[in-house]
């Protein structure tokens, strides 16, 4: 569970890290992109979160932001919810597929429809639309599609 | 003395359309001769933007929406967005409409898996003869939908708060016949096919999936339990009431197709069991919390819930900004994570293997590209 | 000359005179082989109403075929959706004449719940010549059954002398539309000087 414990636990680790924690039904904690891989690798080693459930991303209207949920297979109970912040003009975020493979497909899902990019992802392609499609469809500001039928 | 051949891999594609029943999905193989060298899947055929449409629709009417995801299993993705939104605003159903819930969701899951097994024999050349008969049980299942909600495949029985309407009278006599009489129905599919040569030869040992891979992977519901994680998000993290029922987790030792299928029969065994316990502990009562008057509008926060879904872990993640539409609104497919595992499962295998092995993962089209 | 007149006496229990377009549109009519094209949930209801309970098999559609080139009928069950639309015009183009299409369900028929959708045709009637539609969300299996038997009776309706398949110079193939960076287009036709 993202409890006071694991932040308090997790803040002492990495100072240098700048956590905060957001309070909500789901608390979370919130990590600069520059440090998310090594958060979540030493999540995964130490700690045995090593089952990154879901992974999405969100359009605001001042930033983006990438949520990950990971559990972990032996312990019981809710998930370690971290989240990232990325600029509304170029958003980037380092990929976690050298961690989770799982990872793989979401992150390009999200590139796909959100449009923020994942630096070190192997294979950055569009997954649910097809390749050459302009726009990013579930961003707030899309405008629409535009086409040809034969009989209209 | 031995020559060996300049030979070079040949690269074919298994199109969106083709026979076998799972739909419009398409791999992209590399092949050496007959073996299978590189696999790439490749989805979105089906993209029906439910993303997008449910930030357009209010909460309430996004539940006809979710039957649409897994259509194969509708009453298990209405619950799990039912859940999800019932956290984010804090209702508490009544008690008869929790149990009724939990009786439609097992019943769902035994009908998914049997329609999984009759589809993977299928695949194997059986031709339709398993399917009919999974399909000709399903039928029951069907007629218990329409009586209780007026449609056969497409229910729109759950609302945020309780169930739609209370069970009619024919249902439970209905209901205690089909659950009487589906353990011999399990085992006339036993019977046929466990001990079987052709089953045997064709799904040992093919499409191994070792455990630690499978949780790198994500892969969650009978796939993982396939490979001997004992991971169960009805154990795990329990939701609804299921820590009142007795029940077990299931898992198999290799991970192959053959122990993908033995643990889906045995987890249909396992659900008639909850089903019954459901059925003799059903309480009297209301079916549904009244709503309180005026738009509904969930105070703001995100909320993540997910349920053990016939396929795997299914999850909605919503944001709620406290208006009448959700803000975002997320759907984490089971089917989508566990296709990832298809090109491990692949390599060095041939090529009628992929069928094979492709059913055994069971996906619906539906839910992976949403 | 009338029948009696044709046809010896010790043969008319043997000789049937009838149109050429009866006997034509009955043969036709009563062994249509259709497409599975199933894309979505309808394409469930199709394959239960072959099952014992609903039995297409009786109307002469005894096997769902997977290759075009064997069928007549082409269900179109299901979102088309834009990512789909080049595969389902190749798949019309391919199949023999005389060909049909039934549009199966809501969205086939015009987007369904789905037509606000950045990735969905609105209907499968813009990109071919649709015969039948059959509504429903989806539709039950009678319903299917219902709107093949109308699919029967315009069969048996048509003559062969107004046929479009026997006539000359007219073009029957559909362009198939391409992926453009924001949604469909058509070829471009190419002239040649």
């Amino acid at each position: 569970m993202t409890s006071r414990e694991t932040f308090d636990r997790l803040a002492e680790k990495f100072p240098s890290f700048e956590l905060a924690y957001v309070e909500g039904k789901d608390p979370a904690i919130l990590v600069k992109a520059d440090n998310l891989v090594e958060l979540a690798q030493h999540l995964r080693d130490e700690e045995g979160y090593d089952y990154c459930s879901s992974i999405t991303g969100v359009d605001y209207p001042d930033r983006f932001e990438v949520v990950y949920h990971l559990y972990s297979m032996k312990k019981e109970g809710g998930p370690v919810i971290l989240k990232v912040h990325a600029s509304r003009e170029e958003p980037e975020v380092p990929s976690v597929v050298s961690l989770w493979p799982g990872a793989d497909w979401q992150e390009r899902e999200v590139w796909d429809l959100m449009g923020i990019r994942f630096s070190d992802h192997p294979n950055l392609k569009r997954v649910l639309m097809w390749e050459g499609f302009q726009g990013h469809p579930l961003r707030k500001d899309f405008p629409g599609t535009q086409d040809e039928y034969t009989f209209s | 003395m031995a020559t060996t051949l300049k030979t070079e891999n040949v690269t074919i594609n298994m199109g969106p359309h083709h026979p076998s029943t799972h739909g419009v999905f398409r791999m992209i193989l590399t092949l050496d001769g007959e073996t299978i060298v590189d696999l790439e899947p490749i989805v979105g055929y089906l993209h029906r933007n439910h993303e997008k449409i449910g930030e357009q629709n209010n909460w309430i009417q996004n539940t006809p929406f979710t039957d649409r995801l897994d259509y194969i299993s509708p009453m298990s993705n209405e619950f799990a967005y039912v859940l999800a939104v019932e956290k984010l605003a804090e209702i508490e159903p009544p008690e008869r409409a929790k149990y009724i819930r939990i009786i439609m969701v097992e019943l769902n899951r035994v009908i998914n898996h049997m329609v999984a097994v009759g589809f993977l024999l299928n695949e194997l050349g059986c031709f339709f003869t398993p399917m009919f008969y999974a399909l000709r049980w399903r039928e029951t299942l069907m007629d218990l939908y329409e009586m209780v909600a007026g449609s056969r495949m497409m229910p729109n029985y759950f609302w945020i708060g309780g169930v739609a309407g209370d069970l009619p009278e024919e249902f439970l006599p209905m209901c205690n016949e089909f659950v009487a009489a589906l353990p011999g129905f399990i085992d006339e599919l036993e019977r046929l096919l466990t001990e079987n040569e052709i089953v045997q030869m064709r799904c040992r040992d093919v499409g191994i999936l070792p455990p630690d891979v499978a949780t790198a992977y994500g892969c969650t519901g009978p796939l993982l339990r396939a490979s001997g994680v004992p991971y169960d998000v009805r154990k795990a993290e329990p939701y609804s009431i299921y820590d009142r029922f007795d029940f077990d987790i299931v898992m198999g030792t290799v991970g192959d197709v053959y122990d993908r299928y033995l643990v889906r029969i045995a987890e249909m065994r396992q659900s008639v069991r909850i089903v019954e316990q459901a059925l003799r502990d059903l309480p009297e009562g209301e079916t549904a919390t009244p709503r309180k008057k005026g738009k509904f509008r969930p105070p703001e926060g995100d909320v993540y819930h997910r349920i053990e879904a016939p396929k795997g872990e299914l999850g909605f993640y919503l944001v709620s900004d406290g208006s009448e539409n959700p803000y975002r609104y997320k759907i984490r497919s089971p089917s989508f994570v566990n296709l990832q595992a298809m090109s491990y499962m692949c390599k060095g295998r041939k090529v009628a293997d992929v069928v094979i092995i492709l059913g055994s993962v069971d996906i619906t089209l539906g839910e992976v590209d949403r | 000359m009338t029948e009696q007149d044709m046809v010896p006496p010790e043969l008319r229990r043997n000789v049937l005179i009838a149109p050429i377009d009866y006997v034509y549109n009955l043969g036709r009519a009563a062994s249509v082989w259709p497409l599975m094209f199933g894309l979505a949930c309808c394409a469930f209801e199709m394959i239960v109403s072959v099952t014992s309970r609903y039995d297409l098999a009786r109307f002469g559609m005894e096997f769902l075929r997977a290759s075009p080139r064997q069928a007549e009928l082409m269900f179109v069950a299901g979102t088309v959706t834009k990512k789909m639309a080049p595969q389902v015009v190749r798949l019309y183009d391919q199949m023999p004449e005389p060909k049909y299409v039934l549009a199966m369900g809501a969205c086939a028929i015009s987007g369904g719940p789905f037509k606000d959708g950045y990735n969905v045709v609105p209907g499968a009637d813009k990109l071919l010549p649709v015969d039948v539609y059959v509504p429903g969300c989806p539709p039950r299996p009678e319903t299917l059954i219902d709107g093949i038997i109308k699919l029967h009776k315009q069969i048996r309706g048509e003559h062969i002398r107004t046929s479009p398949w026997y006539r000359k110079g007219v073009e029957r193939e559909i362009p198939v539309p391409e992926y453009g960076p924001w949604g469909l287009v058509l070829p471009k036709e190419e002239k040649s000087e």
